[in-house]
């Protein structure tokens, strides 16, 4: 090595264009990549919500079947109407919770998911007709056993029954808790129903172990209790007042969710279909 | 590796001079990423690739990097390779990127790729440097897809996602050892692999670092 390499001047300069040259090769990769990433991730997306439906096979255009038979509303928690303030397609509920103007503080009793804050708008996406869906599809996230797990729920139009459920991202044990994606297991959900009793926001459906029986009961993941009691937490949260309850009451009671015009509408006043 | 020749400085890494299985280096990596085989093939192209190119570029600068920086140096352009790898895998493998998550960039902590930088490209051309990085980063690779292999195959019953043991779970008849999903499994098939290598490459063996004494006679207390 040459004697001159441990001057002051000589590191400075080689420290400065190393780190020129390096930023300069880093950013180039990330801006360059990014529209392939997100393209990816919106793949991603889309054929989780397609699976969750039933509607995926593999092969097909993902992104042809999405545009053909979903159509994607945000939602207003509270009221459970849809909103048109935000665009569905770019809206992402996980960035609204930290948002202060969109999202709110969960305290103690009542952060069953372990999600410490929610947001107050939501993504649904609707199976056929928009005015009368086939199937809803709403996301779910909560904490698991070793961090957060996101997934969608996909119920039938009569806002009650289950069809499927999946997660897209989560950490659980591979072989345990992992199973949660396991088509055996997702298949047991089909056709449970969420709520007990007509006007009841409480969600009924949990998961319990050794042998489900009735139809608010899914079979608990084997060795995996933790996992288990995350799924329960997470839908017992956003199935009930606090997530998706208001919404999916109106697809119960018959009447369809206001758009975002007509506000102040009573549902309980509407004749049952 | 006295002599430094291409073929030398390509092979010698995947048995001789395994950085694995000799200099016991990056295990931390092979635990956790092994549990399927495709996944580890993935994993064995990102480390391959990370030693050669940052084994070349440092070779390439040695004569011109301050001693006293020299480590940051290194790092700085194993990091950005780090970095570009994971974009790359995110952009065009992006169900691969996902299970490997944070892994991929674990790889600049990886020792494999510090210490071939640090122990030959610094002193070598980078051509011979270039080679180097991709003997070592095979010789990891080749115990990555031997811990995977087994892995996958005894604890889900397959190979590359392939079904060769039909499990219970699926409706067949073997029965999967949950522990080989677990990252200590890894631990102990590493460990036989050591064994077998040093009883087929008896040099490997190191001395003993001291020697045990004999049993002194016990005596009655007085």
């Amino acid at each position: 090595m040459a004697q001159g390499n441990n001057s002051i001047k000589k590191i400075l300069i080689v420290a400065f264009s190393l780190c020129i040259v390096c930023s300069v090769i880093v950013s180039t990769a990330a801006v360059a990549l990014r529209p392939m990433q997100q393209l990816n991730q919106e793949l991603d997306r889309k054929t989780n919500i397609l699976n969750v439906a039933r509607l995926y096979e593999p092969g097909m255009d993902v992104e042809e079947a999405f545009r053909e038979q979903i159509v994607a509303r945000v939602v207003e928690l509270e009221s459970g109407d849809y909103t048109d303030e935000f665009d569905p397609d770019t809206f992402d509920g996980f960035d609204a919770a930290r948002d202060p103007a969109t999202g709110r503080t969960l305290s103690g009793g009542r952060d069953i998911a372990g999600l410490s804050r929610v947001e107050n708008y939501a993504t649904v996406y609707l199976v056929g007709d928009e005015d009368d869906p086939e199937q809803i599809v709403v996301p779910i996230r909560g904490q698991g056993l070793w961090g957060l797990m996101r997934g969608f729920l996909a119920v039938e139009g009569d806002g009650n029954t289950i069809v499927s459920i999946t997660y897209y991202e989560h950490s659980e044990t591979p072989g345990l808790g992992a199973e949660v994606n396991n088509p055996r297991w997702q298949a047991q959900w089909e056709g449970k129903e969420i709520y007990d009793e007509e006007g009841n926001l409480t969600p009924a459906i949990h998961l319990t172990k050794g042998g489900a029986s009735g139809e608010h009961e899914v079979d608990a993941l084997s060795g995996a209790t933790l996992t288990s009691n995350g799924v329960t937490n997470m839908l017992q949260f956003w199935l009930s007042e606090e997530g998706f309850g208001p919404y999916l009451a109106k697809f119960r009671s018959g009447t369809e969710p206001e758009d975002a015009e007509d506000t102040e509408t009573d549902f309980e006043d509407v004749e049952g279909a | 590796m006295a002599d430094v020749n291409a073929k030398g400085v390509l092979t010698a890494p995947i048995f001789k001079n395994n950085p694995i299985a000799l200099q016991i280096l990056g295990i931390c990596s092979a635990l956790a990423v092994t549990t399927s085989m495709s996944v580890s093939l993935v994993m064995a192209l990102a480390v391959i690739f990370v030693t050669a190119f940052s084994n070349l570029f440092v070779s390439l600068i040695r004569n011109h990097i301050p001693s006293s920086i020299r480590i940051i140096v290194q790092m700085t352009i194993i990091a950005s390779l780090v970095i570009v790898v994971d974009q790359i895998l995110k952009a065009y493998a992006y169900e691969m990127s996902k299970q490997l998550s944070v892994f991929v960039g674990l790889i600049i902590t990886n020792c494999i790729v510090m210490g071939r930088a640090e122990g030959f490209a610094m002193t070598n051309t980078p051509g011979m440097s270039f080679l180097d990085g991709v003997g070592n980063g095979i010789g990891y690779g080749f115990v990555l897809m031997v811990v995977g292999f087994f892995r996958e195959l005894l604890g889900a019953g397959s190979v590359f996602g392939f079904t060769i043991l039909p499990t219970v779970q699926d409706g067949g008849w073997y029965v999967p050892n949950g522990l080989l999903l677990l990252p200590p499994s890894a631990f102990f098939i590493i460990g036989l692999m050591i064994w077998v290598i040093r009883a087929v490459n008896p040099e490997q063996v190191e001395d003993n670092e001291f020697k045990m004494k004999q049993n002194t006679k016990p005596q009655e207390a007085v």
